[in-house]
């Protein structure tokens, strides 16, 4: 088991006062079952007349709230403790061929069933584009394993893009970005999400936290890190495995999960509308520590 | 006003505008009595008879003649009263009904967001008769389909056990881009998803209703539903009373009910029209309806959500909401957590509605049933939960997202029609006209590439009924739509409803409202109908009251810009007419020293080019002459006449709920005069002058209006404030223009300046003398009785200013106050007396300095009021949001 303290701080300067905002935030991380959240703590300032949380479709916990005084500054703040357990992975070869896996999914109308399969459908930021596809079904070749499958999606994914946080930005159709082979980890995300669900394949948008490695001489830089997004694809028996396009590998203790949804629009860590306020400024800080 | 009238001598306008709008209803002649044997069973070709030439479509059903040609004994009565009244009788009726039509200035926006599109509405001369019998049946079946639905909704955004059962494919709703997960268990106080409800019908060749859609998000066409009535109750009153026609106001106070039973918690509530504004398709029918319920209308930008409660931002400050009856797109109300464009919604709306503290109807959601891919999977939900078949059918449609649809659809193709499988935010994509022109191979490509998107449809050959046209009997297809409100138990279905007729059945298939002409629906009753006002709804006691609905700041500023807008052109009419007359006159050059001051004066409004001099005026008169009359015509110069009334009747458009049907009609009227105006080929200064005439009078007959019957609210404050600051101008500006071409002691020029003012009567009988200054000044600027001088301007804005809306907390005037009573203290303080000694010696008399302080206090009085009531607070905006 491996604990980590997060704390993750959004700020926004205004050129001027606002005088309303209203925001819905995604930071509280879930429980799973290799997750489990002993502390979380969410701090606004200034603070917030009426917070409210509720439990989203998906069943991230949202937190609402409004400022109805005049600020020129807003800052989020979310601190959590995190367990991690290791998540097993079926050797190469072992797991059910993804078929299989397609096959199965519409049988189940049970309520964790329909949960599952309600991610093989297109979503507003991940249509349904046939170059996506055939790019996907290069790695999802007829009866391979859906594990072996993923690791060489993963993998080519990664090795065909280049990280460019210039090329994209937050609303960048997955076409541009794919087109471009070029973009951030929510590009990538994005991209693999378009991959797998033309293919019958349920597959999810995680936003989390990475913790970073560092040289061995070095010092961890505080607040270097920022949040983080990967996929995660419904596997039959397996569950649901994660996959990080971004860093080629298969999330185990590295991780923090927060939110899932369709895409990054259901999950978005911060988002909000303000009236007043001028022009304005946002800096992100995220710091992911191990702790004793 | 009289006055006025009977010195433009030529043309009455109290009896061009006046009387045909306020006498409308007693002009029609009583109608003869329906003979006690019928004129006619059998369709003749007697071409006297109105229906004797009316032939209807062959193998569709004809909604007035059975298949042998004879009149449907429903329709008898009908019939009967109509060839009775005779072609010219009708026709004289209809012609006045297009006319009260065209006047209400009912549009229909047939496209979102493209301004100018509006198309007015056309409405048949003829109703659709149903009997009693057959629309009692009709009716069942549609509470029905009404309740179901909303158990659909309410399943769906709950427990979805219609998933679970394999009732409705998980496929269908998970694919569905209107399935917003953000409105899934929302906690709804009623737990109805469905408030109002409609359908549309199409009858089938061989008699049966079917139904070709469904409208669940908020549906349009209840109120041009309700306008249609009002019309022809007022063209055929008698037939309506004797045929037994059902009313539609029943239906209305079922409605009301609903929406205040939805805020039964509270003592007073606040309910509040939700509308998409005047860029939305059915803006008119919005301030229709608001006006007719007596709800105040609101766009989303006129409600704030505070603290998880929805206010409505007022001069007095925000006000409450308790219920929100929607007519925007559930899509677009909450900016917030939908992400939508925040022009339109309301940020923090849904919480607002998780939390209780709104209601919304229809909830929001209820958009999703009324895809029409839907429609398969009805049929076995009705059995499973009602244990009963759909009672009304409805069209076979096979949804592409399923593989044995898919091939259904395939081995149908050129047979049925290929549509979008979702509609959202009223929308579907793709668009319907794309995929008519579509071939079959290319539809085919089409449903292999995206399934799930599309449908195939089977469309109900529609029957026919007659429509009249240019004094003949036409026979085209025809859309119904009906409409449900619901009650505390079941819906209450509208007696009636919205028909379009077209030529062709795919407009129609399309949607109702794409019909060519529309028509009102009689639902005949057994029993005598009595007559039934929205006003005298309940037998219990009602509060007295004084104020109106609140006045959203929004509704504020459209109100004073109204009042300028009118004033405007109010003043640049009185200025063009004496212009006009003496260039026409023939006189000629005998009125220089007169026209000099009008010229300049023109000038001084952007009437005419700047700069002119007396020596120049000889040479520029003809001109002036010339160039006028096109000029004032051109809609493109922003300071022509003509922009000037487009400016007044754009403003009027935005407050049409706070203005009575009257007033709107006379700018109505105003603006289509122009229409015609500007189509005449040999527009010059005689056609001009008649054109001033005929304004001034419509001008006149508008003011009366909004001094005769807007109750003094701060609405009515506004727009008096804008037209009070407008006319000070004009005033200042006459007086100024007077000095300034030095002439003032021409008798001819003064004279000029009185027209000008509207005072030139008044001075005639208060002074036998000739014409001098100082009497003419007082009258112009002094004299608090002459409801054009500038001190009684001044002293309605000082009483406007002190009674709008401010904070008591504060002991001292606001500065708008002080500016106010500052400037009605000058104007005063103003020395008529030493004119004259003063002119001679300064260049600048104390009176100019005077004059000319009080017109830079006036735009800085309007300025103050904006910043403090009007300005809008800024639009809410979408925070930038961090990208892992």
């Amino acid at each position: 088991m491996i604990k980590y303290k997060v704390s993750h701080t959004t700020t926004y300067e205004y050129d001027a006062p606002v005088a309303v905002c209203q925001n819905v935030v995604y930071l509280t991380p879930r429980t799973t079952p290799y997750q489990s959240c002993s502390y979380h703590r969410l701090t606004v300032r200034p603070v917030p007349a009426s917070p409210h949380r509720r439990t989203d479709y998906f069943g991230n916990t949202a937190s609402l709230f409004s400022l109805s005084t005049g600020h020129r500054k807003l800052q989020i703040t979310a601190h959590s403790t995190v367990e991690l357990l290791e998540r097993p992975l079926p050797p190469d070869g072992s797991a059910a061929a993804w078929e299989k896996v397609r096959e199965a999914l519409p049988q189940n109308r049970t309520e964790a069933g329909l949960a599952e399969y309600q991610f093989c459908f297109p979503s507003p930021r991940v249509p349904m584009l046939a170059e996506l596809a055939d790019y996907g079904r290069q790695s999802f070749t007829p009866n391979r394993p859906i594990v072996e499958a993923l690791r060489d999606l993963t993998h080519r994914i990664k090795s065909d893009f280049t990280y460019d946080p210039a090329a994209t930005t937050v609303n960048t159709p997955i076409a541009e970005a794919f087109e471009k082979k070029r973009g951030v980890c929510q590009d990538l995300a994005h991209v693999m999400l378009g991959c797998l669900r033309p293919l019958g394949l349920a597959a999810r948008y995680v936003s989390g936290y990475l913790r970073t490695h560092q040289a061995e001489d070095q010092r961890r830089l505080v607040g270097a890190d920022a949040s983080h997004a990967w996929v995660s694809v419904y596997c039959g028996e397996h569950g649901w495995i994660d996959a990080d396009p971004t860093n080629d590998l298969l999330p185990s203790t590295e991780h923090i999960t927060v939110a899932w949804g369709r895409d990054f629009g259901d999950v978005c860590p911060v988002a909000g509308m303000f009236v007043g306020g001028g022009s304005h400024r946002l800096t992100v800080a995220v710091d992911v520590t191990p702790a004793p | 006003m009289f006055q006025r009238d009977k010195l433009v001598g030529d043309r009455s306008h109290s009896q061009v505008g006046f009387s045909r709008i306020t006498f409308q209803k007693a002009v029609f002649t009583p109608e003869p009595l329906a003979p006690a044997t019928p004129l006619m069973t059998r369709l003749t070709a007697n071409p006297n008879h109105i229906f004797g030439n009316y032939s209807s479509m062959t193998g569709v059903y004809d909604e007035m003649c059975d298949s042998a040609g004879a009149i449907r004994p429903s329709w008898q009565p009908f019939a009967d009263a109509i060839e009775a009244l005779g072609h010219e009788e009708i026709a004289r009726r209809w012609q006045q009904a297009q006319e009260e039509v065209r006047e209400n200035g009912i549009t229909y926006n047939a496209y979102e967001g493209v301004n100018g599109n509006t198309r007015p509405w056309e409405l048949d001369a003829f109703p659709l008769v149903i009997s009693p019998e057959e629309w009692s049946e009709l009716a069942i079946g549609l509470r029905q389909r009404a309740e179901l639905l909303d158990r659909v909704l309410r399943d769906l955004f709950g427990p979805q056990t219609l998933l679970q059962r394999g009732l409705l494919p998980a496929d269908w709703l998970f694919s569905h881009p209107g399935f917003h997960r953000e409105f899934h268990k929302q906690g709804i106080r009623d737990g109805r998803f469905l408030h109002l409800y409609a359908v549309d019908l199409a009858r089938a060749p061989d008699g049966r209703w079917w139904v070709a859609g469904d409208r669940t998000d908020a549906p349009l066409g209840v109120g041009y539903a309700l306008e249609n009535r009002v019309v022809m109750s007022r063209m055929l009153p008698k037939v309506i009373h004797d045929c037994k026609v059902e009313r539609l106001a029943p239906f209305f106070i079922s409605l009301r009910k609903t929406l205040s039973v939805l805020a039964s918690h509270r003592e007073n509530p606040r309910i509040v029209i939700l509308s998409h504004g005047p860029t939305g398709p059915n803006y008119f029918e919005d301030a229709y309806l608001a006006r007719y319920l007596g709800y105040t209308l609101v766009e989303g930008g006129d409600l704030a959500v505070r603290d998880d409660r929805v206010f409505m931002k007022t001069l007095a400050g925000l006000l409450p909401v308790d219920v929100i009856f929607r007519r925007l797109s559930d899509e677009y109300c909450d900016p917030l957590e939908l992400r939508g464009n925040p022009a339109y919604g309301v940020p923090g709306l849904l919480q607002a509605a998780r939390l209780g503290n709104v209601a919304i109807a229809n909830s929001l959601g209820s958009s999703i049933i009324e895809s029409p891919s839907l429609i398969p999977f009805l049929p076995r939900i009705a059995r499973e939960w009602l244990g009963e078949g759909l009672l009304l059918p409805s069209a076979a449609t096979w949804w592409c997202g399923q593989q044995q649809a898919r091939s259904d659809v395939h081995s149908r193709l050129g047979k049925i029609s290929v549509r979008a499988a979702f509609r959202v935010a009223r929308r579907e994509s793709p668009a319907p006209e794309s995929l008519w022109a579509k071939s079959t191979d290319e539809l085919d490509r089409l449903i292999e590439a995206r399934p799930r998107d599309l449908i195939g449809q089977e469309q109900v050959s529609r029957s026919c009924g007659p429509v009249w046209r240019n004094g003949v009997c036409d026979s085209q297809r025809v859309a119904l739509r009906v409409f449900l409100v619901a009650t505390k138990d079941s819906y209450h279905v509208m007696p009636g409803g919205l028909v379009c007729m077209a030529r062709a059945s795919a407009p129609l298939d399309l949607s109702v409202l794409g019909g060519e002409v529309s028509k009102d629906a009689w639902v005949l009753s057994n029993s005598p109908v009595r007559p039934v006002t929205l006003l005298s709804a309940g037998k219990q006691s009602v509060a007295l009251r004084r104020t109106g609905a609140e006045l959203p700041s929004r509704v504020a500023d459209n109100l004073f810009w109204l009042g300028r807008h009118i004033e405007r052109a109010q003043n640049a009419c009185r200025l063009l007419r004496p212009v006009v007359s003496r260039l026409t006159s023939e006189s000629g050059s005998e009125n220089l020293p007169d026209l000099a001051v009008l010229v300049h004066c023109l000038a001084q409004h952007g009437l005419v080019e700047p700069g002119f001099a007396l020596e120049s005026m000889r040479e520029l008169l003809p001109t002036i002459s010339q160039v006028l009359p096109t000029t004032m015509l051109d809609a493109s110069q922003p300071d022509s006449l003509r922009s000037m009334f487009t400016a007044a009747h754009r403003n009027a458009g935005l407050v049409r709920d706070r203005l009575s049907l009257d007033s709107w009609r006379v700018l109505h009227r105003v603006k289509r005069e122009f229409e015609t105006t500007a189509a005449t080929p040999r527009f010059g200064l005689a056609e001009l002058l008649d054109l001033l005439n005929d304004l001034i009078g419509d001008l006149a007959t508008f003011d009366g209006l909004i001094g005769e019957s807007m109750t003094r609210t701060p609405a009515w404050r506004f727009l008096e404030l804008g037209r009070r600051l407008e006319r000070s101008q004009h005033t200042l500006a006459i007086v100024q223009s007077l000095f300034a071409v030095s002439n003032e002691n021409d008798a001819r020029a003064l004279e000029a300046v009185l027209e000008v003012a509207d005072s030139i009567m008044t001075y005639r009988g208060r002074y036998l003398a000739g014409v001098n200054l100082a009497p003419v000044l007082d009258l112009l600027l002094t004299d608090e009785t002459n409801p054009r001088s500038l001190v009684f301007q001044l002293e309605a804005i000082a009483d406007h200013v002190e009674h709008l809306p401010r904070d008591d907390s504060q002991p001292l005037r606001g500065a708008d106050q002080r500016i106010a009573l500052s400037m009605l203290h000058s104007a005063r303080m103003l020395d008529l007396d030493s004119l004259q000694e003063h002119r001679a010696s300064a260049k600048s008399t104390p009176l100019e300095r005077a004059l000319t302080r009080i017109s830079t206090q006036l735009p800085k009085l309007s300025n103050l009021i904006g910043h403090r009531y009007l300005i809008h607070a800024d639009l809410p905006r979408q925070m930038s949001e961090a990208r892992p």
